[in-house]
């Protein structure tokens, strides 16, 4: 039994009338998302590296913005005008799309270019400063002018700090100075951990007998929080721990104090170095 | 009913059994836990007394307490008798004077850094009596640290040459020990983990594994309430 078209699927201008009506929303809300919601992305603006990522997640969502549309307006679109009228005929579908070379192509073209892009978007960013991950070793993009280079070492289930510029001295709590860049130099005495300090934006791998060096530069002084990103053992939940960022007349007398404070403790710690293989690694049956 | 009818029901009712076997094992894994033994006087006082946790540390635990007999552990004392928990309840805002009864040898800290003295009311420990604000990193025999609450207690090992000493749970006073006290001012109510930082798991990869990875052994909770 031959069915008729529904009323709304032999109009013509419904491909001209949905993309006119997404170009539209599309270049209301994009500006809209990206001023009203990119300031209070992930993770604040803690620290240089921590404000790339805001600008990172701001381009992103950006980008995504466009073809969220995109898909709910076709969903609303299709709803409003091809829905079955009420007691009318049911609608058939029409014939199959098949080797439409101008869908196919803008279909590639315009996903391409969007992947290309963020690809070139995320290359430029890394190379600027690492973007506040681990670089290894030797990193590929140091960052220029005065560091202050700080030790984090992970362990079963706690990080602890030196601070090879006041003696070498180890605290269990990190504090950094605000305006100057901290050269972080990650390592782990047993399991592989991950030095995670959210506020600000930085993650690196802590791996046992590895130097991991990360760059940040705090640009408030606040509490960040620390934690460890990698599952590292049943206190891997517990493995957290709080930062400071402070005025950098505060952090020296806090590091002088410390150097005081963990004086006898200090003729015990092994000589600085970038990684170390503590014994007792095994104890005896 | 058919063959395939029984046969696809046998099948189904093996299923559903297996099932809810490993359901109930996940279960009963995942709900485990140590009793909880409360400080002796758990009350929150304001003044110089305060509530007593005494401990004892063990190079095995026994058969008496465990199915793994030859796990390094703690051992809390509840009404004079020695019970086999990690998860010690204390009250807020209070001092709490814990006794630590030490029987096992020397391990050493892998972390130097732990094995200086943080987070008691005067910034020291007593060990056989003597106030000291750290030991020698090699003769740590475990830690009672609580990260959370900046506690590090760092306790030295028994001689290896020491006379008497106990090789299981129970172990008697006049058995070769150290004895470790120290007395803490609880904060605000909370949960706190606790562990021990030292490599102390024998025969385990960096020594951190079995009694160091099991709730019950060599960590636990301060329950302060």
């Amino acid at each position: 039994m031959a069915v008729e078209p529904h009323p709304a699927a032999g109009e013509r201008n419904h491909a001209h009338r949905f993309i006119a009506i997404w170009i539209v929303a599309s270049l209301i809300a994009t500006p809209l998302v990206v001023l009203l919601i990119g300031p209070i992305m992930p993770p604040g603006n803690g620290s240089t590296q921590a404000s790339g990522h805001v600008t990172d997640n701001t381009v992103l969502i950006g980008m995504a913005t466009p073809v969220l549309l995109l898909v709910l307006i076709y969903l609303i679109y299709a709803i409003v005008y091809f829905r079955a009228p009420k007691g009318g005929e049911a609608i058939l579908e029409g014939p199959a799309v098949r080797g439409n070379s101008g869908v196919q192509s803008t279909w590639i073209v315009i996903t391409s270019i969007l992947v290309l892009a963020l690809a070139v978007y995320g290359t430029v960013r890394l190379l600027e400063d690492g973007a506040g991950s681990g670089q290894g070793p030797s990193p590929a993009w140091p960052a220029s002018g005065k560091k202050l280079p700080v030790q984090v070492i992970a362990q079963e289930w706690a990080f602890t700090y030196r601070y090879p510029t006041f003696g070498g001295v180890e605290t269990d709590h990190l504090v950094l100075p605000v305006n100057q860049t901290a050269e972080l130099h990650v390592t782990s005495l047993d399991v592989i951990h991950s030095f995670w300090a959210y506020q600000l934006g930085v993650k690196a791998d802590a791996n046992p007998n590895v130097d991991n060096v990360v760059f940040v530069k705090p640009t408030r002084t606040q509490t960040f929080e620390v934690r460890c990103a990698e599952l590292c053992g049943i206190w891997h939940g517990f493995m957290s721990d709080h930062g400071r960022v402070v005025q950098p007349a505060v952090f020296e007398a806090w590091a002088r104090e410390q150097q005081k404070r963990f004086a006898g403790t200090a003729k015990y710690l092994p000589p600085y170095s970038t990684k170390y293989v503590p014994e007792p690694a095994r104890r005896a049956e | 009913m058919s063959v395939l009818a029984k046969k696809l029901l046998g099948i189904g009712v093996g299923v559903a059994v297996v099932a809810a076997l490993i359901a109930l094992y996940v279960a009963t894994w995942a709900t485990s836990a140590p009793p909880t033994v409360s400080a002796v006087g758990g009350q929150v006082v304001t003044g110089g007394a305060g509530a007593q946790l005494t401990l004892q540390t063990v190079a095995a635990i026994g058969p008496k307490y465990s199915t793994h007999p030859d796990w390094v552990s703690y051992l809390v004392l509840e009404k004079g008798k020695w019970v086999h928990s990690t998860v010690y309840k204390v009250p807020a805002n209070s001092l709490v004077h814990v006794t630590i009864l030490q029987y096992d040898g020397d391990s050493g800290l892998r972390n130097p850094f732990l094995s200086a003295v943080q987070g008691t009311t005067n910034g020291t420990e007593t060990v056989d009596g003597k106030p000291i604000r750290g030991i020698d990193p090699e003769e740590a025999s475990h830690t009672f640290v609580v990260p959370q609450l900046g506690i590090f207690i760092p306790l030295p090992g028994v001689p290896e040459e020491a006379k008497n000493q106990c090789e299981f749970a129970p172990c008697m006073l006049a058995q070769a020990h150290r004895t470790i006290t120290f007395t803490i001012r609880t904060g605000k109510k909370g949960r706190y983990r606790w562990q021990c930082f030292v490599p102390c798991a024998a025969g385990w990869i960096d020594g951190f594994g079995g009694p160091m990875q099991t709730l019950g052994y060599m960590d636990g909770f301060l329950e302060v309430t």
